[in-house]
């Protein structure tokens, strides 16, 4: 068979679905999750032998097998650690790393910070339900303070990680958030992840329907979601609700809500500008903050040197430095005697 | 009055002194010259796992000892001829250990009221009878030194860092040894310190000149070249071997080479080594734990490089789950342990085979793997290499165990040429429109995978930690398929027997006694052999390489002798796995102190058995 008629150019959402039966509870975000990336891969313009999707344990890590890609669920914790082996083995791959918030921060939290700070090209799709579903509903580092399950049955004692502030402090270049009802952002956010060149972090706000049902309802209610929901947009004041009449600014130190009206219009809010750090962190803090709405949307994207790139010239300048390695030299070594 | 020059056929110096006092570069240099002298060499580099212990302590001693001959040797020597104490600590710690009558030389300057105090000693040992019984030769090495280097511009604490060269030089002078490999090292070495090369060099002068003039040895030495096989040497040791020998394999692989690993003594070293081979394509990553060293490796094999990681016991233990999910992935990864002291952080310099267990079983589940044991420091090469090619092979993680004796220890080594080594085929695998593609459909013979890496057209595939449907990999619970698949994984591993050469006995195919060694105690062992043998003793020596899977012969070898000993640097862990398959009453000699065998220790125990 002709290679043209095995490389499809146009692919389309189908190629990407694998031939077994999806086995999340009915109701559960992961499908949305699913089915929106399903419908952007093709517009990312990959050849879907290079796109390797890498998981860890949790009901979010069972999504590589639904993908019709190459994937590897491995074991807890480790997805980052894995995704850095194979990107590094070969940096041609798209990379992602699918995991959930008990996965990426609490048995691999190491990992994820890692992956960061090192900024290999990998893309990172955090599913956030705060709580661990796979076992059965016990509270996950991401659940509120006093949080009731089956650990807990007096309230939870551990504060709550923000994902997003522990990633902007490990120096991710590119950190956003998404929301498993809002298709089309979603898949937005799917896009940027892929076009950013370094590692992307997605944490998507997913809704477990069994053991945290509507952990996130008030961003994703029609009645509610213009006043708790905060969309950002690079260079555009930080402007929400129903009538966009509110908005963010900084006084001080301090970021505040504001009303527009007579005292405030909309020059006085703050500029989104997805190029600074502390806006940014700031912004990351508005989670679990019931004075300030959420933030949606790419809060940090900058351009920082790429591991494997880096690691590939460190090759091509120890070459041009010391030639291409002669392996014959290097076991005959710099002292050697001959027995006659 | 000219010196008598006396032939040895063998040697064993253990230079000791205080961390601070250079002890392992000393030994080192005196190893690289005995080397291209032409002996048969071993050697044993013992330090404290402090990087400096408080100086002068008891704890902070660190001692090298080299055995060299002109005869094959296989050990780093039972008990030293020649014991080189820099302080009373030193002499302390070593003395007890030194030939009857041995030579003893001290830097006397160092044997201060404080240092003795450190060291314990209620008076001076040169002066109170202690070293009466040896030949002392108690020499004023800091003022020597600080004579030599009198009108340079450096500080006196520099010049007195110069006394192991004064020592070294001595010994040179002593054995016979040329200076210029050293002086060429100290001119590399310190290329950017003229200084330090002169006042190094003018102290290693100062010693060997200080032997030719004070008129107070007895006699010289010489120990002739070692009948060594003809060929190209070079002097070795284990890590490096190792280093090398995972290297060789990317090559005949054509494959890159990728090491994840994070630092832990003693397995640092094939780290930094393979850090030092980017020009050959190598990559290394120094990851943020042992987990990520080695699921970063597993990784690159997902993506169709060699992946290895190397630790020790601690590390590889935190490494158990990944082994696991490698050995369910039918991946092919290399995993070195040099193995050290346990439990926990146990001995972290000292030598020691406790880890077989722990490579054989210790994971959760059925997850046999692959395990074989380098016999020599030279040998790591070739353990290694052998370990890509069944890993390659047969798509599974290999361990390959060495350990803190081999691992720093070295020897002359006969360089191979690269191309008569076997080429090894990765034979990834390649769509094939006439066939659907089974990530878990298996080769006839060697029950190995298909090797389908990421960017290979239409060969999209999902494998992860569950149970695997067999042939298709679809994730099973079915209850047949797992016991299915468990016998699979198993037999794939034991088809590599079929890859292993028949077991070599050294001594006759029957007798009294049979030593059955694996790993580090190669050499012990051997070296027992031959002298039992010598006695006129019926004793044969088998040693192991393969572990797991044991060679096809070995059961009916064993039958064949009436005794069979089995010495380890643990409590008995070969024994049992031998009592347990062949149904065997083998004894057992146990020992964990940190330190390989004594030959004599192999000889006195097998005497105590067959008379």
């Amino acid at each position: 068979m002709s290679e043209a008629k095995v490389k499809n150019p146009k692919l389309d959402r189908r190629d990407f679905v694998s031939d077994q039966a999806v086995r999340w509870c009915p109701g559960c975000g992961d499908y949305a999750i699913l089915a929106q990336t399903q419908k952007v891969f093709p517009d990312l313009g990959l050849d879907k032998e290079k796109i390797v999707f890498i998981s860890g344990i949790g009901c979010s890590s069972r999504f590589p097998y639904y993908m019709n890609t190459y994937g590897f669920h491995t074991i807890h914790g480790r997805a980052p650690a894995i995704a850095s082996g194979v990107k590094l083995a070969n940096p041609d791959l798209s990379v992602w790393v699918i995991t959930g918030d008990g996965d990426a921060l609490s048995i691999g939290g190491n990992h994820t910070i890692h992956l960061l700070r090192r900024n290999l090209d990998v893309n990172v799709m955090l599913f956030n339900n705060r709580i661990y579903g796979l076992t059965k509903g016990q509270y996950s580092p991401t659940s509120e303070l006093g949080k009731i399950t089956k650990s807990t049955p007096l309230g939870s004692l551990d504060r709550p990680f923000n994902p997003l502030a522990l990633a902007l402090g490990s120096h991710a270049s590119f950190v956003a958030r998404a929301i498993d009802r809002e298709t089309a952002h979603l898949q937005s956010m799917i896009q940027r992840a892929h076009s950013h060149k370094g590692s992307s972090y997605v944490e998507i706000y997913q809704n477990c329907n069994i053991f945290n049902d509507k952990a996130f309802a008030p961003m994703t209610d029609r009645e509610t979601k213009s006043d708790t929901v905060l969309w950002l947009e690079d260079k555009k004041p930080l402007l929400f609700g129903a009538e966009m009449n509110k908005g963010i600014i900084v006084d001080g130190n301090t970021p505040k809500v504001v009303e527009l009206g007579d005292k405030w219009s909309a020059d006085d809010l703050l500029v989104h500008d997805e190029t600074d750090w502390t806006i940014a962190m700031m912004l990351s803090h508005f989670t679990y903050q019931d004075d300030f709405p959420n933030p949606i949307g790419v809060f940090y994207c900058v351009d920082e040197p790429i591991y494997e790139v880096m690691l590939d010239e460190q090759i091509k300048f120890a070459i041009k430095n010391k030639g291409k390695g002669d392996i014959q030299a290097l076991l005959d070594g710099a002292d050697n005697w001959v027995v006659e | 009055m000219s010196i008598e020059t006396k032939n040895l056929d063998k040697v064993v110096i253990r230079f000791a002194g205080d961390s601070g006092d250079g002890m392992q570069l000393t030994g080192t240099r005196f190893t690289e010259t005995t080397a291209i002298v032409g002996n048969d060499l071993s050697t044993l580099p013992d330090y404290p796992a402090e990087i400096r212990a408080p100086a002068g302590s008891l704890a902070g001693v660190s001692a090298f000892q080299l055995h060299f001959s002109s005869k094959d040797i296989h050990t780093p020597g039972d008990t030293p001829d020649v014991l080189v104490a820099m302080n009373p600590a030193a002499l302390k710690v070593h003395l007890s250990e030194l030939i009857a009558g041995g030579i003893i030389i001290v830097n006397e300057n160092a044997f201060s009221p404080k240092n003795l105090k450190l060291a314990g000693y209620e008076s001076n040992p040169l002066e109170d009878g202690t070293v009466d019984s040896y030949e002392i030769y108690s020499i004023q090495m800091s003022t020597l030194v600080s004579k030599a280097c009198e009108g340079m511009d450096i500080s006196p604490k520099t010049v007195d860092r110069t006394k192991n060269m004064f020592a070294l030089g001595l010994l040179y002078w002593i054995y016979n040894r040329p200076l210029e490999p050293t002086i060429q090292w100290l001119g590399k070495k310190f290329a950017k310190r003229p200084e330090l090369v002169d006042s190094n060099v003018k102290a290693l002068n100062a010693g060997y000149n200080y032997g030719e003039t004070v008129e107070i040895f007895s006699a010289r030495y010489n120990v002739d070249k070692a009948p060594l096989a003809a060929g190209k040497y070079r002097n070795i040791n284990g890590n490096y071997a190792t280093s090398v020998g995972l290297l060789a394999g990317s090559i005949k692989a054509d494959i890159p080479l990728f090491y994840g690993g994070y630092p832990i003594t003693p397995a640092s070293d094939i780290l930094h080594t393979l850090a030092s081979f980017r020009h050959f394509g190598v990559k290394t990553f120094q990851a943020e734990d042992e987990i990520a060293g080695i699921t970063s490796a597993i990784g690159s094999s997902f993506s169709g490089n060699l992946g290895v990681t190397a630790s020790s016991g601690p590390g590889i233990a935190l490494k158990a789950e990944a082994i696991g999910l490698a050995v369910i992935a039918e991946l092919p990864l290399v995993i070195v342990n040099v193995q050290r002291g346990g439990p926990s952080t146990g001995l972290p310099t000292k030598t020691e085979q406790a880890d077989l267990f722990q490579a054989l079983y210790g994971r959760n589940g059925e997850a046999p793997v692959p395990v074989i044991a380098a016999q020599t420091p030279g040998d790591c090469f070739y353990a290694a290499f052998e370990a890509c090619q069944a890993a390659i092979k047969y798509r599974t993680p290999v361990f390959l165990l060495t350990d803190g004796y081999l691992a720093n220890g070295s020897e002359p080594w006969s360089i191979p040429n690269f191309d008569d080594l076997p080429s090894i085929d990765p034979n990834f695998a390649e769509q094939n429109d006439d066939l659907p593609f089974f990530p878990y459909s298996r080769d006839k013979k060697t029950l190995a995978r298909p090797w389908a890496i990421p960017g290979t057209v239409g060969l999209e595939h999902r494998i992860g930690g569950l149970e695997k449907e067999d042939v298709t990999g679809n994730v099973s619970y079915d209850p047949e398929n797992h016991h299915k698949m468990t016998e699979l994984r198993e037999q794939k591993v034991q088809n590599i027997v079929n890859d292993i050469p028949k077991t070599q006995v050294l001594g006759k195919n029957s007798g009294d006694m049979l030593i059955l060694s694996w790993g580090g105690t190669y050499g012990s062992c051997r070296s027992a052999t031959e002298r039992l043998q010598n006695d006129g003793k019926k004793v044969s020596h088998v040693h192991l390489r393969w572990i797991n899977p044991l060679p096809k012969d070995l059961g009916e070898i064993l039958i064949r002798f009436k005794n069979i000993i089995i010495p380890e640097l643990n409590m008995g862990q070969l024994s049992k796995l031998i009592r347990a398959d062949y149904l065997v009453d083998a004894v057992g000699l146990n020992h964990v102190k940190g330190r390989p065998f004594k030959a004599s220790d192999i000889v006195d125990k097998v005497k105590e058995i067959i008379g």
